[in-house]
């Protein structure tokens, strides 16, 4: 257990719980986070769950896949610290972590 | 004072549709009471994992639905589950549940998805003959995949073909039995086909093409045991699923009298001719303004794209439904991801190997982009996503060069 912290492109901020095992996709979605919307239910297939890692956590959320880096290559705002929200499963290091979130999704 | 009542809107069906368009209106602060009616027990979930993840003993059920049942209850949308829509009353703006109680409407928004086609044929009714369309269909069909047991598969559409691919890694001998001349006719090219049909063969799936289904044999104690074939042959069978496409759930509206043709026919903002009642999903024959013709779709882009639309619709903005539909499907360690409708086209070009390394067909029709089939290579989707959007032409040539970035070709 522990706390992420969502900020949309507005910078309207939702601090939302996590167990550690689920994704970030999953969380912001259970949370009803806008602008994240996991349509494909985290396959890694559709692009729709961009988010931008604050840079001092980027280190914690592991390794960009393959297919990941060929999802991210398109998406317009793609920032050095992009991930797919699906893609990174949440550590209880993670509590605390700042994702921000882009203004469009794929 | 004026005590002015809130307007209900009522979605009925519980399926992808309904779970996004609750999400949407909570986003959008919709001010009016929503309540959802679904036949099914469960909140909104995902189909798409039942004949993956799920079907695979991968993923639990709760990771199914779409949101946990609080988040809607908690932004004050009520959720009446397991509770069946018998029918519309459209001049008293209200409909009769199962439970013998009637809602009011003052918008009512039908969500009701489709169901799978079955087979009619001698034996149709023998037990161990599966469809896979709800969770209950999985939990049953997973039980009976256990090492040894002899799996026929009717159909091989993308459920039969992920079901084959899943079964087989757990040990069962799979028979796939596709009438026409190759796989997933009806939404792939013929490469495609190929690729798929060596990738199942290679398995150890036994893929019969060009077989149609006549009839089930029966065994002991009313289960079936072979399936027959128009000719004249048959195929031992412990267990049948049929899986030969899905029908729209139009039954709620046809009675109601709303206009249907093989589908709820709805415009761009997904209203229905009645201006108080909106269509969504599987069960729709939609516009979509990046098509000419009216589109009837199975999928989760359109489910919720059509979701969407009909939250802004409700929320008094305009905004017409005109995106590209997409699509994936996984079998073994093969992710296919489609963008487009690929119907029309009159030029295949293919791009790199057929192999699981990763490919892509880009379909053209008079040199325009109109749809791109990837296999393993996302970034072919994801470029194909907007050359399709945009209608792009672009050369065969470069399409197929693979020293030429696709990228650039945006
Ligand atoms: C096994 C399987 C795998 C799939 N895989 C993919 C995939 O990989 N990618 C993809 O894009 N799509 C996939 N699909 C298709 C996708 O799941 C559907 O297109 C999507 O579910 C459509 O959503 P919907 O809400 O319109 O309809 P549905 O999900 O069918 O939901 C309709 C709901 O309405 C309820 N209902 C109907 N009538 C009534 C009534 N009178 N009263 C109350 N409730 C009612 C039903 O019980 C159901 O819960 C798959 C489908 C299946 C079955
Ligand atoms: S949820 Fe679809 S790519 Fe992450």
């Amino acid at each position: 257990m522990g706390k992420i912290i969502f900020i949309e492109h507005d910078d309207t901020e939702h601090v939302t719980e996590f167990r550690a095992g689920s994704t970030l996709m999953q969380v912001a979605v259970d949370n009803a986070v806008p602008g994240i919307d996991g349509d494909c239910g985290g396959e890694c297939a559709c692009g729709t769950c961009h988010m931008i890692v604050a840079d001092e956590w980027f280190g914690n959320t592991g390794t960009v896949g393959d297919a990941e880096e060929q999802m991210l290559s398109m998406t317009p705002e793609r920032a050095r610290t992009s991930r797919l929200g699906c893609q990174v499963e949440i550590t209880e290091a993670m509590d605390g972590m700042t994702v921000h979130l882009p203004e469009f999704q794929m | 004072m004026v005590n002015k009542k809130k307007d209900t809107t009522v979605i009925v069906g519980g399926g992808h549709a309904a779970g996004t368009l609750l999400t949407a209106l909570l986003q959008k602060k919709y001010q009016h009471e929503v309540v959802l009616v679904s036949d099914e027990p469960h909140p909104p979930y995902q189909r798409p994992p039942l004949s993956k993840s799920y079907l695979a003993g991968e993923v639990d059920q709760s990771s199914l639905y779409l949101k946990p049942r609080s988040v809607y209850e908690n932004a004050g949308q009520q959720l009446r589950l397991g509770v069946r829509v018998e029918g519309i009353d459209r001049y008293a703006k209200s409909i009769k549940l199962s439970d013998q109680s009637t809602l009011k409407y003052d918008r009512l928004v039908l969500a009701t998805g489709s169901h799978v086609r079955r087979l009619k044929a001698p034996g149709s009714d023998l037990k161990g003959i599966h469809y896979l369309h709800d969770i209950a269909d999985t939990d049953a069909l997973r039980n009976q995949l256990v090492p040894g047991k002899r799996l026929v598969i009717v159909g091989g559409g993308y459920i039969g073909l992920e079901v084959a691919a899943s079964a087989i890694k757990k040990g069962v001998n799979v028979t796939v039995l596709e009438a026409a001349e190759r796989l997933m006719q009806r939404v792939t090219g013929p490469e495609m086909s190929t690729f798929f049909y060596a990738k199942h063969t290679a398995a150890g799936v036994d893929v019969r093409l060009g077989t149609a289904v006549t009839g089930f044999e029966a065994g002991d104690k009313g289960r079936v045991a072979g399936v027959t074939l128009a000719d004249g042959g048959n195929v031992p069978a412990d267990i049948v699923l049929v899986s030969i496409g899905v029908i729209p759930e139009t039954t709620l509206a046809e009675n109601a009298g709303l206009l249907c043709d093989d589908g709820i026919v709805v415009d761009e903002f997904t209203r229905t001719d009645d201006r108080d009642i909106l269509a969504i999903g599987d069960c729709t024959r939609h516009r979509n303004l990046f098509f000419e013709k009216m589109q009837r779709l199975e999928s989760v882009a359109n489910a919720v794209d059509q979701a969407r639309t009909a939250a802004a619709t409700l929320m008094g903005e305009e905004m017409p439904y005109d995106s590209a539909p997409w699509f994936w499907s996984n079998q073994y360690d093969v992710r296919l991801q489609m963008v487009g409708l690929s119907q029309n086209h009159d030029q295949r070009v293919l791009r790199g190997t057929t192999n699981d390394k990763g490919f892509a067909v880009f379909y053209l029709l008079e040199g325009c982009v109109i749809a791109v089939d990837a296999v393993n290579l996302p970034i072919a989707f994801m470029v194909g996503k907007q050359l399709v959007q945009q209608r792009k032409s672009v050369s065969a040539d470069a399409l197929s060069n693979t020293d030429i970035e696709l990228k650039s070709l945006i």
